[in-house]
Order: structure tokens, then sequence, then C-alpha cells
């Protein structure tokens, strides 16, 4: 095992940083990261008031989002788990686009299928529709890498997840079929301390989770996950591997949910205050903030510049989302397959009759548009 | 025409599609060079290469997964279960990713994939290399589920499979593989998915049957005409989506009907038969609906020429609706 690559000190200057981001792509990240505690806090504030039933917090995490992101294309294939939208932010999707998702509502990508926070994008970036199992797209990375290999594409997958995940059937199969195949894949583990409610130690007996990449033949590194520029090192010399047809490589970032799993989950009955304290010390945007203010590239009015774009980017968001209707009652029979199955269809007209004859509060009229 | 056997017009179907598309990929356990343990896939890795045709780990739940990756990202897997018994572990990447994935992402991302795999009885391969769950799938909203019961069939319905847009779980009934021949037709052709096939037209009993059970229908529909009772035997060969309105038609047609499969009774797939017969044909039923299936419990070993629905079951259950 190699040491745990860091590059930000705790004074925010970081000697060893190569300029692999310019000053222009540096504080655009730092934007990203912003962007993403705005989502999170306008969408606590919405969840609480009853407008969405639910969200993810992201608090902590950020830059080991950001970071990877920033290594990548956005003609690279993203298989994110559900705490990972910053990544999507980052390459261009826009805020109103997820809070369509939040609310469920008819301009949502996912047509209100899916809960809050299952996003899923084709552009600007290849973002993998989420799903809530956990693991399960593990294996779809390494597919998805492989095709890229066969259409002679030199795009890699990113397949993100966290501790919990390492121990799913996906990760297995996953890393051994991208071991053996060589797939141009890059593992990325948040290990952020926590799978809802059992901490690391619970999870694995190993000396962590890099070192399970030995047993499948790819290089396992561990990097400090809230030092953007050491995610965005690691990432991107795995990536360089995979497009030079290397095969994969598994990253375990050290990183800190900050918060509960979910909104629906209370992480102070299980997270000891003083192991918040200590990481809150460490938060990976204010870690950034210094790296930036050491380079001269952030100061307070750009802060307040930042800060104020981003939260009245996510409130114009959630307001358009808010005033958006839900989705027609047609919605629940199409996507099932290509063509509408007459099966379908007739169930389909069943409740489209039963709304019309006994009325429906919020569905809307239905009718299939064939 | 060709006379083959079903496994060779399975072999046929993947050779004629691979030729036809390069993006079909062809991969699963021991399918290389070895061809399978069937030997399905013989000659393709030679053909194609290693690229188009190749062995995996074993390891179900990764080469479902790997193919639902490799459908959104440009090729056409057709992975291979060895067993249908040994699909389980995929079970979550068939029934919670591949179905699910047009509907979650609202089209976004779609996984046009087939999953061939052998399944049912016959072969003395006891609890674990016999089972039939196509139930457990035809359950799964967003899934196709085929099963073909001749050679000509296997190989129109393999290439339709593998031209649909949606993900396709193609059950190949692994007891006829070698003991069915038929004339298979030359270069590429289609057998449109959820249509049924009149297996034997008659005006007194209708059986619905699919799979390994067709054949045993058929000769238990020849020895009752013997004794006066004409069978009208269907072969539904995509059990989802079913053509349901083919089903109603042959039902109403007699007012007696036969289910058969070799999956266990309960919950299996003739009660969804049954139950829509009595939703919408009851007024035309002369005789309740009898079901001739496997028993509900683990599939046998020694004793499986009695838990599987035999011409002696068929044609009982056959009397007993014509003479209700």
């Amino acid at each position: 095992m190699t040491e745990t690559l860091k590059m930000i000190e705790a004074d925010g200057s970081a000697p060893s940083f190569n300029g692999a981001l310019d000053d222009k792509a540096l504080v655009y990240c730092y934007r990203t990261m912003l962007m993403v505690r705005a989502f999170d806090d306008i969408c606590m504030k919405l969840q609480r008031s009853g407008r969405i039933g639910f969200s993810i917090p992201n608090k902590g995490v950020e830059a080991t989002q950001v970071g990877a992101a920033s290594a990548l294309r956005s003609t690279d294939f993203f298989f994110p788990s559900y705490r990972d939208f910053g990544m999507a932010l980052h390459h261009g999707a826009e805020p109103v686009e997820m809070m369509h998702n939040m609310f469920g509502n008819a301009s949502d990508s996912a047509r209100g299928r899916q809960m809050p926070v299952h996003f899923s994008f084709t552009k600007p970036l290849r973002f993998f529709s989420i799903s809530s199992p956990i693991g399960t797209h593990l294996p779809q990375a390494v597919g998805a890498a492989f095709a890229s290999q066969a259409q002679g594409k030199d795009d890699v997958s990113l397949a993100s997840f966290g501790d919990g995940g390492t121990s799913s059937t996906g990760f297995h199969s996953a890393l051994n079929m991208a071991g053996v195949w060589k797939a141009p894949v890059i593992f990325l583990c948040q290990n952020n301390g926590w799978a809802i409610s059992l901490p690391s130690s619970g999870q694995t007996a190993s000396d962590g989770y890099a070192i399970k990449a030995k047993a499948y033949g790819m290089p396992g590194v561990t990097v400090d996950g809230n030092d953007l520029l050491a995610v965005n090192q690691a990432v991107s010399e795995a990536a360089e591997r995979a497009r030079a047809g290397e095969g994969p490589t598994l990253i375990e970032a050290f990183t800190y949910r900050m918060g509960g799993h979910s909104t629906s989950d209370d992480p102070t009955k299980y997270v000891p205050a003083e192991e918040l304290e200590k990481w809150a010390k460490k938060d990976p945007v204010l870690r950034m903030q210094r790296f930036l203010a050491q380079r001269g590239l952030w100061d307070e009015a750009l802060e307040a510049t930042l800060q104020a774009e981003c939260a009245a980017e996510v409130a114009a968001a959630a307001k358009e989302a808010q005033g958006t209707p839900a989705p027609t009652l047609e919605t629940i029979f199409s996507d099932v397959y290509e063509t509408l199955p007459n099966h379908l269809r007739r169930q389909g007209e069943q409740a489209f009759d039963l709304a019309a004859r006994k009325g429906d509060a919020d569905a809307g009229g239905g009718a299939f548009p064939l | 025409m060709a006379i083959l056997t079903l496994l060779q017009a399975v072999n046929d179907a993947l050779h004629t599609k691979m030729r036809d598309d390069e993006r079909v990929t062809v991969f699963g356990e021991d399918v290389g060079p070895k061809g399978g343990v069937f030997l399905a896939t013989e000659g393709l890795t030679r053909e194609f290469g290693e690229r188009r045709c190749f062995d995996t780990p074993l390891s179900e739940d990764g080469i479902v997964g790997a193919a639902v990756g490799m459908a959104v990202n440009g090729l056409l897997p057709v992975c291979e279960i060895q067993f249908q018994d040994f699909i389980f572990p995929a079970f979550d990447q068939i029934v919670s990713e591949a179905a699910k994935l047009r509907y979650r992402s609202g089209g976004q991302y779609t996984a046009p994939m087939v999953i061939r795999t052998p399944y049912g009885g016959g072969i003395r391969g006891g609890l674990y290399h016999s089972q039939s769950g196509e139930a457990y799938f035809a359950h799964t909203p967003g899934l196709k589920v085929v099963i073909p019961s001749t050679p000509h069939d296997a190989k129109g319905l393999l290439i339709a499979a593998i031209e649909d847009p949606d993900p396709v779980l193609f059950l190949e009934p692994k007891a006829l593989y070698r003991s069915l021949k038929g004339e298979v037709p030359e270069g590429s052709y289609t057998v449109d998915l959820s249509t049924v096939r009149t297996a034997r037209e008659g005006s007194d009993v209708t059986v619905f049957c699919y799979g390994a059970m067709v054949p045993v229908c058929e000769k238990a529909a020849a020895t009752a005409a013997e004794g006066g009772i004409e069978t009208h035997v269907v072969d539904l060969r995509t059990l989802l989506p079913l053509d349901e309105e083919a089903v109603l038609d042959a039902a109403k047609r007699t007012g007696r009907v036969v289910v058969v499969h070799e999956a266990p009774r309960f919950c299996g797939y003739g009660a969804e038969i049954s139950a829509l017969i009595a939703e919408n044909a009851i007024e035309y039923m002369e005789a309740p609906v009898r079901r001739v299936t496997g028993f509900d419990t683990p599939f046998p070993n020694t004793l499986e020429h009695h838990y599987m629905p035999d011409e002696r079951r068929v044609l009982d259950a056959i009397e007993g609706v014509a003479s209700f």
C-alpha cells in the first residue's frame, strides 16, 4: 500500500500541486462545492417543511465528488451512488433538472417514478440512473467500460460507492471481472465512516478497503477525500491508466458524512459528538477555500458572490419545480416497455376511467398519447 | 430448409445475428472456446473472435450486471446463465436493474439485452439443474419472458429477442435441446414476441402449455383424439407480455381448459391463465380450469418422471374437463 495521497495542508498551502487544474477550473470546483451545499440546504428546508418527501445530504463529502468529477470528461460514464450529485452539477447538470426530480413532477426526467435524489442524465454528462439497492451499479460500470473499449473509444467508467457498498455482492463481482478483463473502470470507494448507522469498523475486518484491490489484481490507492486536489490527482492517474489499457483501479477516499444518511435519519443517536467535531474541523469546503486564498483566488467578496449566486439558483429551481404539476396518470404505464403492451393499455384505461367516473384530485387527466 | 435440433437452432440464431450485427456480444460461463456446457455457443469464438464471444468468471450477477452496462453503452449483449437454477444471484440485476431501467430513467437509459438460460427437468439434474423459474420473472414488469418449444421458433424468437428494445429472458427447454428436430429456415427471420402458436387444432378442450410441456401435451392430445376428444393445444411461447386476447379466444373456443407447466403449482403461471379466464371469459366456461403442474415441492432427482407432468397426467386432465 502506498501512502495516503494528500496535497492541501491545514494552512491551505499545497506544495506538491502541479497545476493540473488551472485557476479558472479551481474556482469552478469550489463553486460546485458551494452549489452542492446550497442544493442540500434548500432540500433540507423543503423536506422539513413537507414540500418534498426525502433528501440525502452531502455535507462533508463534496471534495471527493467534485475532485473526481473534475478529473473526468463528460463523455466518460458516471455510475453514481445517491450521494454523488456534485459530479453531475460539476459537468453542467442544471439544478432545476435535479429539483424536478426532488419534487417528482411532470418535468422530472424520471417522470416522478423514482424517489428524490435518484437522478439520471444522458447529457450534459453520462450520469447513470441511480438505483437504491447498493452495489448493483458496479458490475454495470464494468460492462459499460468493456463496451467503450470494444468500440475503440477511450472513455472510462467511474463507479462510486460508499464503504457499505464494499460488502455488496456487486463489489466482488465487479472488481473481480474488471481485473480479469482489464476494463477501463475506476472504483471510487468513498469511505465516509458510516453506512447508515454502521461504522466502518463493522463493515470489514480487513485493513481498510483499498487493500482489497490486491486480491483482484489491480492497484489500490488511498487518498484524503476531503482534499479536492488529491482526489483529482488520484482519479486522473487512474483514468490515465484506464485509457491506456492498463485496467482498473480501486481508490479509497477518506471522507466523512457530516449529516445523517438521509432526512429520515437521526445521526445523533449513533454518531459520537466528538467524532463529528473532529471532522468538522476538516470541512472540505473550508479546506479548498484556504487553498484558493493562499493562491490569491479567494476573498470575502468572491465568497459572498458565489454564495448568493448558488442560493439564488437553487431557490429559483425550487420555485419552478414546486410550481410544476405532477405527472399525468399515463406515466404510470409508459416506459415499462418501448411499446405499450395490450395488458398495460387495458389497465391504464381502467385507471383513467375510474379517475373520470369517481374523480381524482391530483392525478390529472389520463389518456395514452397513441 | 435444414433439419435442426432445438439446440442447433439456437446456435444458428446466434451465428446469424452475430454476422448481421457486430454489436451482438455473447458471454457467460464456458461459452467461449468450449461452446457452452450444452454447446449452444459452439463455434462462435472461432468465427467472431474473443471480443465477440468469451468466457466470464463464475459470477451470475456480474454477468447480468455487465450486460446491463454493455447495453447502455452501445452493445447488444446476449449472455448465458449456465442453468436457470443458477440465475438467482442475478435476480437483483434482472428484476431491479434491467427490467426497471427504462421506467426509472424515463427512457433515458434502456437495456436491450438477452439472457439465455436452459431450464426445466428431464435430464436427471435434481434440485439444481431442473427448475422452471419462469413465474418469478413473469411477475416482473419491464422484462419479457420467452420460451420456445420448436427449433423453428427457437431461432425466430431468439433473433426477435436480440432485436427487441427491452430486456428478454430467453428460457430454453433443455429436455428438448437434442430430442426434437424440425425444419429451420436459413438466414435471418423472426417470430414475433407476444404471439402464441396453435400447436394443434381442436374443438373440445383447450390446453395451454409452453416449452418442454408442448410435445407432452401434443402426445396427450393425439391419444385423447383416439378416444374422441379433440384437443386444441396452444403453445404460449411468450409468457410476458402475454397475448391475452389469443388466450381468451382459445379458451372460449372450447369452454374447457387445461393449463400445463413443469413449475410448482402455487402462484405458478397456470394461476395467471386461470385467473385471466375467470375474469374475462367465465360465461364461456363449461368446466373448471384444471392445472397439471409440478408438485409444490423442490424438484426431485430419481423420481423426476413422477414430478414432471407426463402424457398420462395431461390426458387424465383432458378427459376430466371434457367429461365435466
